[in-house]
């Protein structure tokens, strides 16, 4: 199941330049395993040692945070969105 | 000046003074650091920010500018913008009273230009985009944040984009709108608003004052604790309460009594810090009752507008400073949070928006707990004008209603005894 998974500019370094990057995967977990797959360097970065997301990085399947979903076991339909973000305080 | 770099605050990754607000090594996000090494001796200091402008300006050695503050002695940024900070701090003995406080301090940032304290964060973020040659300013924007930016680019001259949620109260909208700004109502909440704001700052070349340019802009909030401190007579007060949105005030102005506990231009130690969020949208409040040391994000539903930030990035911060402090983080009913607002009002002659009501409101509730002793010096921070919220005090109040005589008047004004036996 090919999932779109929207790249954060301070992450582009990372994944050559790419802003969206094609990966399979039939949940969050897994999509993010693919993509870690394909683009090593992503993985020390927003995931912390225990296979969990750092505190500070947010991924939102067609705009949901899955914080409000399932977390990592989200599912993830063929064709849906991926947009990983970094946490922004707001005003 | 004495800003330095910008430093991650989860893994100390330092990057240069630029448009960058997170780090690419953890995401974790970047703050200003200084080197006060470099100012000069006390006394000198102190006499240089006493004779400074009736602004955040005066305060210009801890705020993260390359060049002098903007206005007309600036060649690269000549206009000065819409002057932010300097408001009132006023003794609130009516309302100490009334909580059984004898020591109770208001500073009031409804004073502000546009009537909230975003004009300081705006002043700050505005005047770096310039020095970085950004010729547009947009913000995610909870009312208020909106209503500072659209003002801060119509005195300056740069278009702006002020996205919000769509159902924000009508004040705040057209208190936004009727600067010339372009005003985008997003169909979602302040969380979305935020996310989508965070994918545009990718995309456009904007200066998005608190994304993008967000170092700058939380330095704004430190001008808080500079005022304060400078108002009592440089001394620092026991305790103060704040209301938490993202949790940027709360800990910025922690972090400016700090950088000047650490100078010694003030003695002391850090005040007792507490929290004030509306139960209707409590990530922080919650974390810091279940002893988390993270938020878990929630949708808001609150009178509270300016504060239902869900998902608040500095949550984790206010939660060490709540604890570190000896202070908490407590919420409040929308009840509460009106009767707050009343509260306010009716003791101090301030009227304040629902985030002020909210504030008010776990003051008293702290007071009522037992949690502040008598003789403490405590500082209450009102960031908004009761103008912004006109409905969370509607019905609050009976008038009367007469025709234009006398003996109308008198008749309701004070009921004759036998008029009022007879009635019952």
């Amino acid at each position: 199941m090919a999932v779109a998974v929207k790249i954060p500019a301070a992450l582009r370094a990372a994944t050559g330049g790419a802003s969206e990057v094609s990966v399979e995967g039939a949940t969050v977990s897994e999509v993010l395993a693919a993509l870690f797959e394909q683009f090593g360097e992503l993985r020390e970065r927003i995931s912390d040692g225990d296979g969990s997301l750092r505190r500070f990085v947010n991924v939102y399947v067609a705009g949901e945070d899955i914080r409000f979903l399932e977390g990592l076991d989200t599912p993830v339909a063929d064709g849906a969105e991926l947009t990983i973000l970094p946490a922004v305080a707001g005003g | 000046m004495a800003a330095e770099n910008l430093k991650c605050k989860e893994c100390g990754a330092e990057y240069p003074l630029e448009a960058l607000y997170v780090c690419e090594r953890c995401f974790g996000p970047l703050e200003v650091a200084y080197d006060h090494n470099r100012l000069d001796d006390l006394a000198t200091l102190r006499r240089r920010i006493q004779a400074g402008s009736q602004d955040v300006w005066r305060y210009a050695d801890f705020l993260p500018l390359s060049g002098p503050p903007p206005g007309p002695g600036n060649r690269q940024i000549p206009l000065a913008g819409v002057p932010a900070g300097w408001t009132p701090l006023v003794r609130a003995e009516r309302l100490g009273e009334r909580l059984g406080l004898s020591d109770v301090w208001v500073k009031n940032d409804a004073a502000n230009p546009t009537h909230s304290f975003k004009d300081r964060v705006v002043a700050i973020a505005s005047a770096r985009a310039r020095e970085l040659g950004f010729d547009a300013l947009a913000c995610a924007s909870t009312g208020n944040l909106g209503n500072a930016v659209a003002a801060q680019a119509a005195a300056i001259g740069l278009p702006s984009y002020v996205f919000v949620p769509a159902d924000l109260e009508e004040q705040k909208l057209l208190g936004t709108g009727v600067y010339g700004t372009n005003l985008v109502e997003v169909r979602g909440n302040y969380d979305d608003v935020n996310r989508l704001c965070t994918e545009l700052a990718a995309e456009r070349d904007w200066a998005f004052v608190n994304i993008n340019m967000r170092p700058y802009y939380a330095e704004g909030s430190k001008t808080v604790a500079f005022e304060i401190a400078e108002q009592l007579s440089w001394s620092l007060p026991d305790r103060l309460v704040v209301p938490i949105a993202s949790g940027s005030l709360f800990t910025k102005i922690a972090r400016g009594f700090e950088e000047w506990l650490d100078l010694g231009l003030i003695e002391g130690q850090l005040p007792v810090m507490n929290g004030a969020q509306a139960t209707g949208c409590a990530p922080v409040a919650s974390a810091y009752a279940a002893g988390q040391d993270f938020c878990q994000p929630v949708k808001p539903n609150t009178i509270a507008k300016s504060l239902a930030i869900g998902n608040p990035a500095d949550g984790p911060y206010a939660l060490d400073l709540a604890r570190r402090s000896g202070g908490s983080i407590d919420a409040v009913t929308d009840d509460e949070i009106r009767a707050g607002i009343v509260l306010l009002a009716e003791t101090t002659g301030i009227f304040t928006e629902t985030a002020g009501g909210v504030s008010t409101a776990v003051l008293a509730q702290l007071a009522a707990r037992g949690d502040i002793d008598r003789d403490e010096r405590v500082v209450l921070v009102i960031t908004g004008d009761g103008l912004k919220t006109l409905d969370a005090v509607r019905g609050s109040y009976a008038s009367l209603h007469i025709d234009a005589t006398v003996e109308s008047f008198e008749e309701s004004i004070a009921p004759a005894p036998m008029a009022a036996t007879a009635a019952v």
